[in-house]
């Protein structure tokens, strides 16, 4: 199924230009009161509905060198379990002997089962600006769908993932590059905004629970949906760091930390984002 | 190199603090850092690698560095800012703005040949007619007006500008001058934004 996203993508800029007009009323107000309203607009709609739509085709056809589907593909609960998986991810997996979040199972999945290549999917898992959305990107967003409404569980029974837990903390506050940015630098303090971009503070349950249950989100800056390893990423290229390598231990880290943080939440995504 | 030659005194004695904590047992959360991550353009894995002040300010801010720590990252800091080599604090405002308002610079997305923008709007109020300004600093709105232009107050801007942490210990500013984010002469013109009384920062 092709979609044309980029009238979707037009669509959102023109709304949001309408929105962002600087009139005294805007002035006084947030950049997420600004965003409340733009997703108001938008009523029960999302567009990474059409997306989802185009994951749920992936899971189920015969693809790869293995000419199969990805319906035994394990998340965490079972074979073809995926009402709730995902809010019970990243977890550790008996199978591999390591904690894997959504994206590196599907990977692990796509390869195993389908046959298809990990350095092929790994080399660029995200899509480019105005491209189609990766089949991470689809299968991401599917998956999530069918966790709306489950309380985030994300567990710390096993060592490694509470190993992963402390690891993703750590970094969570590490200093480094030439402008000593952390995660913590934009996201240890409340009812603070970069520009006119709320910023949550991750520190804090209430807003850790907040955002972490809405990724993958329909980035509208974007024009497509963005994962939670691509969220990872790109903040840390924001840092000066050099790349975050995708399920990498250091990204499996923030994102356990992160959902461990937003645990009992419901879950609410794919989200709709700026 | 020179900066680490700079820090030296200072890594040993957190060097120490950490090897006591390894042999007490405690591990490293952290693991190889290096080994998620790769050098991607102008971001190298040497970006990596934490300077004193950097590991001392890795923890949430209700647990900052001893009084001791904290001491010598603030004189160190200080011995290390340059003030203008002809004594003019002042440059350009209007080159000043551009560089307020540019967020780009060293990601590994940024072109390296373009000039680093100094992004003071990311985080800081200035010009009244700006309303995407951000709220992690203070609002430097009027801020020569306010302020006038004594040699202490210039002295003690430029100190800011080139490495807050001589101030504030864990200062969440980035060190524009020591590590090299702006040149001098763009420092100048930021300062001339702050305090030219033409300067839409002051209207």
């Amino acid at each position: 199924m092709k979609i044309d996203k980029s009238i979707f993508a037009a669509l959102a800029w023109v709304s949001l230009a309408v929105l962002t007009v600087p009139d005294s009323a805007v002035a006084q107000d947030d950049g997420d009161n600004v965003f409340a309203q733009y997703r108001e607009m938008f009523g029960d709609d999302n567009p990474a509905e059409l997306i989802e739509l185009q994951g749920e085709d992936l899971w189920s056809q015969v693809r790869g060198p293995k000419k199969a589907s990805l319906e035994k593909c394990d998340l965490g609960l079972g074979p073809g379990k995926l009402d709730g998986a995902y809010a019970q991810l990243p977890r550790y997996f008996a199978d591999t002997k390591h904690v894997m979040d959504l994206e590196t199972r599907l990977v692990y999945c796509m390869v195993t089962l389908q046959g298809f290549s990990e350095k092929d999917l790994v080399a660029k898992p995200f899509s480019g600006r105005g491209e189609q959305p990766s089949d991470l990107e689809a299968l991401s967003a599917f998956i999530a769908g069918r966790s709306r409404g489950a309380p985030i569980k994300v567990s710390q029974s096993h060592a490694q993932e509470r190993a992963a837990y402390e690891r993703g903390k750590e970094f969570f506050y590490y200093r480094a590059g030439p402008h000593d940015f952390s995660c913590a630098t934009c996201h240890s303090q409340s009812g603070k905004r970069i520009r006119l971009q709320a910023l949550p503070n991750l520190t804090e349950a209430a807003e850790a629970r907040k955002a972490y249950s809405t990724w993958p989100g329909y980035r509208i800056s974007e024009g497509t949906v963005r994962t939670m390893e691509w969220r990872m990423g790109d903040c840390v290229r924001q840092q000066r760091l050099p790349e975050l390598q995708f399920g990498s231990d250091i990204a499996i880290g923030l994102i356990t930390y992160l959902g461990v943080m937003a645990n009992g939440e419901p879950m609410n995504a794919p989200g709709l984002k700026r | 190199m020179h900066r680490t030659v700079k820090w030296g005194l200072l890594g040993a004695a957190l060097c120490c603090t950490s090897m006591l904590a390894a042999a007490a047992g405690k591990s490293d959360p952290l693991g190889n850092v290096a080994a998620s991550f790769k050098a991607h353009g102008q971001a190298g894995m040497d970006r990596l690698e934490r300077d004193p002040m950097q590991q001392a300010c890795s923890q949430p801010a209700s647990s900052e560095p001893s009084a001791e720590v904290a001491k010598s990252i603030s004189r160190s800091a200080q011995e290390r800012v340059k003030p203008p080599s002809d004594g003019q604090y002042l440059g350009d405002w209007k080159a000043g703005e551009k560089i307020a308002q540019t967020g780009k610079g060293m990601q590994y997305s940024d072109d390296p040949a373009e000039p680093n923008g100094g992004n003071c709007y990311a985080c800081h109020q200035m010009a009244g007619s700006e309303i995407a300004y951000g709220t992690l600093g203070p609002s430097l709105s009027q801020y020569g007006k306010l302020r006038g232009t004594s040699p202490a107050i210039l002295e003690y801007t430029w100190t800011r500008l080139w490495n807050s942490h001589v101030y504030n210990v864990c200062s969440h500013m980035p060190r524009f001058g020591d590590a090299g984010i702006l040149t001098e002469q763009q420092l100048k013109d930021v300062m001339a934004y702050l305090f030219d009384l033409d300067s839409p920062v002051n209207q």
